[in-house]
């Protein structure tokens, strides 16, 4: 295409007018992820250091310490656990419950406020409610142990015996349990929400023409209303891996800053919450792990996306 | 399978269940019986309840009142997939996801117990469908990589791939181009005739209907105004409306009056009407019912000449027409004659309808009342009962009374007119505008 002398002034112009904003990401985005790739790649690197002059070497120094650091590969451990059970379950689950919702005409506004309510809701007060909910003291002095909290005061009424969740001497089952069950939880809403969309959106007369067809309720579900759905299925997918690996608030939630039941700090802890950790002391090693995850998240990311253009049809 | 429908009624209730008055009778007191493997048209204008019918019949909406049976079965209460149809959406609604060949599969594969069929012959038989409906090419290919009249014979391949009893096709064919319309509409024909399927065809497209129906069905705000074969529909319209909608270039009105016998347009008397009481008509005049002749009777102003080849359509206006132009089609050796300003016309006797202009129903003169009666006793050896409804028996007049639904009185033809003005004005408008249309192609 040729420019005329006119349109290059315009553009002129126009990249002033995108200064402010380009400024703004140049500091804020572009400078901060060149800075994590350099200090990941300095050996020992951290701030202060640099600030009175220290230089490093440069190398992958980082990145082998940080594989060989056993808190490491618990926390990547952790993250994948979680990240493994709750994105399907909780997609299936959404699923349902939006096909549910759409089916219903009946009381369908005070559901949806119900389900959509932790979504509004801000996840370190939601982790308070299930440290509650889950006793969160464990028994104390006069207090007999593990007998405070909503859900062992049902399983006792059920007649079996209470279960420390979360308090000091629980297993990491339970801890883990109470963690997937929050964060299932908590992921629903935005996945109602995603699906139930694309549901109002599937044009009535496919199912109309299923009923003709004679499809039972099941197959229609599966032949015609999954695969319809399925580029909001792999969205909701794609975004809950991503979010799934990016875990920490929920740990924070409800086990505190410790990570962990007070007998064992860190039992929990994420690739988030490994960074955060580093970030303090040891900024090249913070970057290193940043920069796995992020690595880890982009190979998720594409082995989706090849999955789902394989599978998501139109 | 004989299809037939008694006093079927579809009444939409308003927003607010209890409020009575916005309800909406789409269809009201429907009587029609199909005899096997005929193609049945229901024609009418938007909001004439004719998908209405169609989805009773198919099981997708239940009928208010009113019984539907596929020969002696009753089926009123069966749910779709239990009738044995095959329904044909105006929009197709192929599974986006699946394969044209999936996409036909899908109804035999829903079969259960009996009559389910091996693999091997659910192939066969989507074949066979598919080499009758000549997509069997394009078998692996997704609807949105087909054409849109592909896409439409997936669609009634589908449909017909589980043998229904009744095949049902809704507006099948408003999504295509002209080209492909004609195309396709002869395609349905053909299927239909091979297949000898019970039809039954929705559609507004009057030209369509009469072309490929055995039967047409021409509806009015959920009454049937008319039925019969569609040549004898077109040559002796019951009412106003039927003869207003049948025919491209629409019919010619013109305001007139029976007057001792003689009728007359204006102050020209034109034809004898011996034996009709005096009264104000309405005269509609078919376009080919004009002759020309230098000592004819109705008199119009010439404003041009369309020439379409083998016949000129001559443009002309008059004081007493109520459509802005009288539109007339004369042989084309007749141009020489038509010198100067005015034209003058003699009419054929049979191509001039007289309507009463309150009831709005057929005032018959002359040679046309034995013809009429001819029709009717044709129509009867065909097992056909002769419908000619009142333009007055308009659903809401009943609608406190909705579940006697007697006949509306004569006598209150004049008070739901008054209701009705606005909405025959906005169709009025609707059919002129389409008149227009149609006049732009013949140019």
């Amino acid at each position: 295409m040729q420019r005329t002398k006119g349109q290059k002034k315009n553009q002129w112009k126009a990249w002033l007018y995108l200064l402010p904003a380009l400024a703004l990401l140049a500091v804020f985005t572009v400078w901060p992820i060149i800075n994590t790739i350099r200090m990941s790649l300095l050996k020992d690197y951290s701030i202060m250091a640099e600030l009175s002059g220290t230089k490093f070497r440069f190398g992958f120094d980082n990145f082998v310490k940080v594989t060989r650091y056993p808190s490491f590969i618990k926390c990547l451990g952790n993250t994948m656990l979680l990240t493994v059970i709750t994105v399907p379950v909780s997609t299936m689950l959404a699923l349902l419950i939006a096909v549910a919702l759409n089916s219903i005409k009946f009381l369908r506004r005070i559901f949806q406020t119900i389900f959509f309510l932790p979504y509004v809701t801000n996840a370190i007060a939601i982790g308070m409610v299930f440290m509650a909910m889950f006793d969160i003291i464990g028994g104390g002095p006069g207090i007999e142990p593990s007998s405070i909290g909503i859900i062992n005061t049902i399983i006792k009424a059920f007649g079996g015996s209470p279960i420390k969740w979360v308090s000091t001497g629980s297993t990491k089952t339970a801890n883990m349990a109470v963690l997937i069950l929050y964060i299932i939880w908590n992921a629903l809403p935005f996945k109602i929400l995603v699906l139930l969309g694309g549901l109002q959106s599937v044009n009535k007369q496919y199912y109309e023409a299923a009923k003709v067809d004679g499809a039972s309720r099941f197959r229609i579900f599966w032949r015609i209303t999954v695969p319809l759905l399925s580029p909001m299925i792999a969205y909701v997918v794609i975004t809950g891996f991503i979010g799934g690996f990016k875990e920490y608030s929920s740990v924070v939630g409800i086990f505190g800053e410790d990570m962990g039941p007070a007998h064992d700090p860190g039992r929990l802890n994420t690739m988030v919450g490994f960074i955060y950790e580093n970030i303090k002391g040891n900024q090249g090693r913070a970057s290193a792990a940043a920069l796995i995850l992020f690595a880890i998240i982009l190979a998720v990311t594409i082995i989706n996306l090849y999955v789902s253009k394989k599978k998501v049809h139109y | 399978m004989k299809v037939v429908l008694q006093h079927l009624t579809k009444i939409f209730p308003s927003r607010n269940k209890k409020d009575k008055s916005n309800e909406v009778v789409a269809v009201n007191d429907f009587n029609l019986e199909i005899p096997d493997g005929k193609l049945i048209g229901l024609l009418g204008p938007s909001g004439c309840g004719k998908s209405t019918t169609l989805f009773m019949i198919s099981g997708l909406q239940a009928p208010t009142s009113g019984k539907i049976f596929f020969g002696d079965d009753d089926v009123t209460k069966l749910a779709p997939e239990n009738r044995g149809i095959g329904l044909v959406f105006q929009n197709y609604a192929l599974y986006p996801h699946m394969t044209v060949q999936q996409n036909i599969l899908f109804p035999l594969q829903n079969l259960k117990g009996e009559n389910r069929l091996s693999k091997e012959e659910m192939l066969k038989r989507a074949n066979e469908v598919a080499r009758l409906v000549q997509i069997d090419e394009y078998m692996n290919r997704k609807p949105s990589e087909l054409s849109g009249g592909q896409q439409q014979r997936v669609a009634i391949a589908r449909a017909l791939v589980k043998m229904p009893r009744v095949l049902l096709l809704d507006e099948p064919l408003s999504n295509l181009d002209a080209r492909l319309r004609l195309q396709t509409r002869e395609e349905i024909r053909r299927i239909q005739r091979d297949t000898q399927i019970t039809t039954i065809f929705v559609t507004h497209d009057q030209e369509e209907a009469m072309s490929i129906s055995d039967f047409i069905v021409v509806m009015k705000l959920g009454v049937v105004m008319q039925t019969g074969k569609p040549q004898w529909v077109y040559d002796d319209p019951a009412n106003l409306f039927v003869a207003k909608f049948l025919g491209a270039p629409p019919i010619n009105m013109f305001r007139g009056k029976v007057q001792d016998g003689v009728l007359y347009i204006g102050e020209e008397a034109v034809l004898d009407a011996a034996g009709v009481e005096d009264q104000e008509v309405y005269v509609g005049i078919r376009p080919e019912g004009f002759i020309l002749s230098r000592e004819g009777k109705l008199t119009c102003k010439v404003s041009g000449v369309d020439v379409m080849g083998r016949d000129i359509s001559v443009v002309s206006t008059s004081e007493n027409s109520i459509n802005p132009v009288v539109r007339s089609i004369i042989s084309a050796e007749e141009m020489g004659n038509i010198t100067g300003d005015a034209v003058k016309f003699d009419l054929k006797e049979h191509k001039v309808f007289l309507f009463n202009r309150e009831t709005e129903q057929r005032v018959y003169f002359g040679g046309q009342t034995a013809a009429h009666e001819a029709m009717i006793k044709a129509m009867e050896e065909e097992g056909q009962a002769y419908t000619a409804a009142l333009t007055g028996n308009f659903p809401r007049e009943a609608d406190d009374k909705a579940k006697e639904r007697p006949a509306a009185p004569k006598g209150k033809f004049a008070k739901i007119k008054g209701i009705f003005s606005k909405k025959e004005k906005a169709s009025k408008e609707k059919e002129a505008s389409s008149a227009t249309e149609e006049n732009g192609e013949v140019k």
